[in-house]
């Protein structure tokens, strides 16, 4: 690795814990600017713990975590929020007596909502589903529209850095391949570097350029998306019966 | 009828008294699920810190009504507004993230220390204070009974009004509002959105005093005598009034203190003063058996 290329996200020696249950040991993940990078994994194996420990909640117990230079394991969550990264958690976690347009609004208040009638343009030509129900309180939206909300949201604050916990959770196939495709078009187009986290491995591993696979809060695979989707024991633990 | 129309006047005026306290309670619990039971004694220092403004104004000789009106009240909205800022910071966010009832007993103590606070300073006698303002509309007259509004019902409605309009906007449409919206449906969300919870905790608080103090002077306008126990009772009346209109609601803090003031009115015009209390908390039991969410509580269920 060269000092131009010094990555964007590098996690060294993080482990979390909750409590005395360890969720995440020694793990090292790096994440070079430009980049999708996905991270799959079974239910359970850590991967929404390691989205969350980048956004400081929890905090890791230890290790670093460098972003663009600078260490910021144990900064308070809002503060790392407001260095150019947004997520879209596990969950989605839409505000549900807020409208459509107002769970926009609080994605675009971390940038003082600048560009906001831009940005919402935007993001409603990329879901214009979302465009029909903005007045429509989140709580009432379908799992599906929830989901492009919660992305759309995470967009509104033009990130460096996009987590994107499970975008394909409770979508239709056809809604995937558009999400993901949108995912692609924004990688390549505005260079924004993506971390994904994905159970459908098939997708993510087409999509991404690397990926790293965590067992039980290890990584224990990494490689490119190509690689990794050759392997015979990914295949067998994440791929078999999981193409759709 | 003339008689029943002089208590809607009334109750309104009380009523408008316990919606701006009552929103206090239901933005805190909203944001922090808990019950600031010291937000009563921060109603009652709002109204201790405007007395002393209206005495020190009239000694500064600025005795022009509605100067001094509105001096008085921007001068006691800051001041309570610092109280409710460091009630939180001392006795609330120490103890963020322990178990549920840590903060309530603490809440209990902070209002033990505010009302021993204003006893030990300012005595424990009643405090009068002069008519300020005097006059009034007759509104019906001819009949058993001439029903009139005095200047200071016209006053109090009108500032409250204007108040909440002010404070309605702010929680709909600015950023702050926003925040604070959000901390109260997803506190991890909002801080997953840069939102500093802990300041929006803080500014939450600070609104509420600021519209406790509003009612503070009101009260001391309207019944010209205050105490350092006024805190008490206002308080569970509003506190009431948060639970009857659905605690966390706002627009229910405000329908909640409007029915216990008119309740109040009414059962003492028709019944019996010294009853009054027993028929507010009387039908805030029939709400919640029936309704316990409240009136306008939510029971919208949230998707998983």
């Amino acid at each position: 690795m060269t000092a131009a290329a010094e990555p964007m996200l590098s996690l060294s020696g993080v482990t979390t814990a909750y409590g005395s249950i360890v969720a995440l040991r020694d793990v090292a993940i790096e994440v070079n600017r430009g980049e999708i990078v996905t991270l799959i994994g079974a239910n359970g194996a850590g991967k929404s713990t390691l989205m969350m420990t980048i956004c400081g909640s929890p905090a890791p117990r230890e290790g670093a975590v460098i972003y663009d230079g600078a260490d910021i394991a144990g900064m308070p969550t809002h503060l790392i929020m407001r260095r150019g990264i947004a997520q879209s958690p596990e969950g989605r976690r839409i505000f549900p007596r807020m409208t459509v347009l107002e769970n926009l609004r609080m994605g675009s208040e971390v940038i003082g909502g600048q560009h906001f009638e831009e940005d919402l343009e935007k993001v409603c030509t990329l879901f214009p589903r979302l465009k029909e129900r903005l007045a429509q309180r989140g709580g009432t939206l379908s799992g599906g529209e929830q989901q492009m909300l919660a992305i759309a949201r995470a967009l509104m604050s033009r990130p460096r850095l996009l987590l994107l916990d499970e975008p394909s959770l409770g979508l239709a196939p056809m809604v995937v391949r558009q999400i993901f495709s949108a995912i692609r078009d924004l990688n390549r187009t505005t260079g924004l570097t993506v971390l994904l986290v994905e159970q459908n491995a098939y997708h993510a591993l087409r999509l991404a350029h690397r990926g790293y696979v965590l067992v039980n809060g290890r990584i224990t695979m990494s490689g490119t998306g190509a690689d990794l989707l050759a392997r015979p024991e990914v295949r067998a633990a994440y791929l078999e019966g999981g193409r759709h | 009828m003339d008689y029943a129309l002089q208590q809607l006047v009334n109750g309104l005026t009380l009523g408008m008294i316990y919606g701006l306290i009552a929103l206090g309670y239901t933005m805190v619990y909203g944001i922090i699920g808990m019950i600031n039971f010291a937000h009563g004694d921060v109603f009652m220092i709002g109204a201790f810190i405007s007395l002393i403004s209206f005495i020190l104004l009239g000694m500064g000789g600025i005795t022009a009504v509605p100067i001094a009106l509105v001096l008085v009240l921007a001068i006691a909205m800051c001041f309570t507004a610092l109280y409710g800022f460091a009630v939180e910071r001392v006795a609330y966010r120490p103890l963020r993230g322990s178990f549920r009832l840590a903060p309530l007993i603490s809440a209990i103590g902070m209002s033990i220390f505010l009302q021993n606070f204003v006893q030990v300073a300012q005595g424990a006698r009643v405090k009068p204070l002069e008519p300020v303002v005097t006059g009034g509309i007759v509104l019906m007259e001819g009949g058993t009974f001439t029903v009139t509004i005095s200047a200071m019902q016209i006053i109090i409605i009108l500032t409250t009004l204007v108040v909440l309009t002010i404070f309605t906007l702010i929680v709909a449409r600015t950023p702050l509002g926003r925040a604070m919206r959000a901390c109260e449906q997803d506190q991890r969300m909002a801080k997953l959105l840069g939102i500093d919870v802990d300041r929006t905790i803080s500014l939450t608080f600070v609104i509420g005093a600021a519209l406790a103090a509003v009612a503070g002077m009101m009260y001391l306008l309207y019944y010209g005598v205050i105490d350092f126990f006024i805190g008490f009772v206002a308080g569970v009346k509003a506190f009431t009034a948060a639970v009857l209109g659905g605690i966390g609601s706002l627009p229910g803090a405000v329908l909640g203190g409007l029915l216990i003031g008119l309740i109040e009115t009414f059962w003492s015009a028709y019944f019996s003063v010294q009853y009054k209390d027993v028929a507010a908390f009387s039908i805030l039991a029939l709400t919640l058996l029936f309704m316990p969410s409240g009136l306008l509580g939510r029971h919208d269920v949230e998707k998983v």
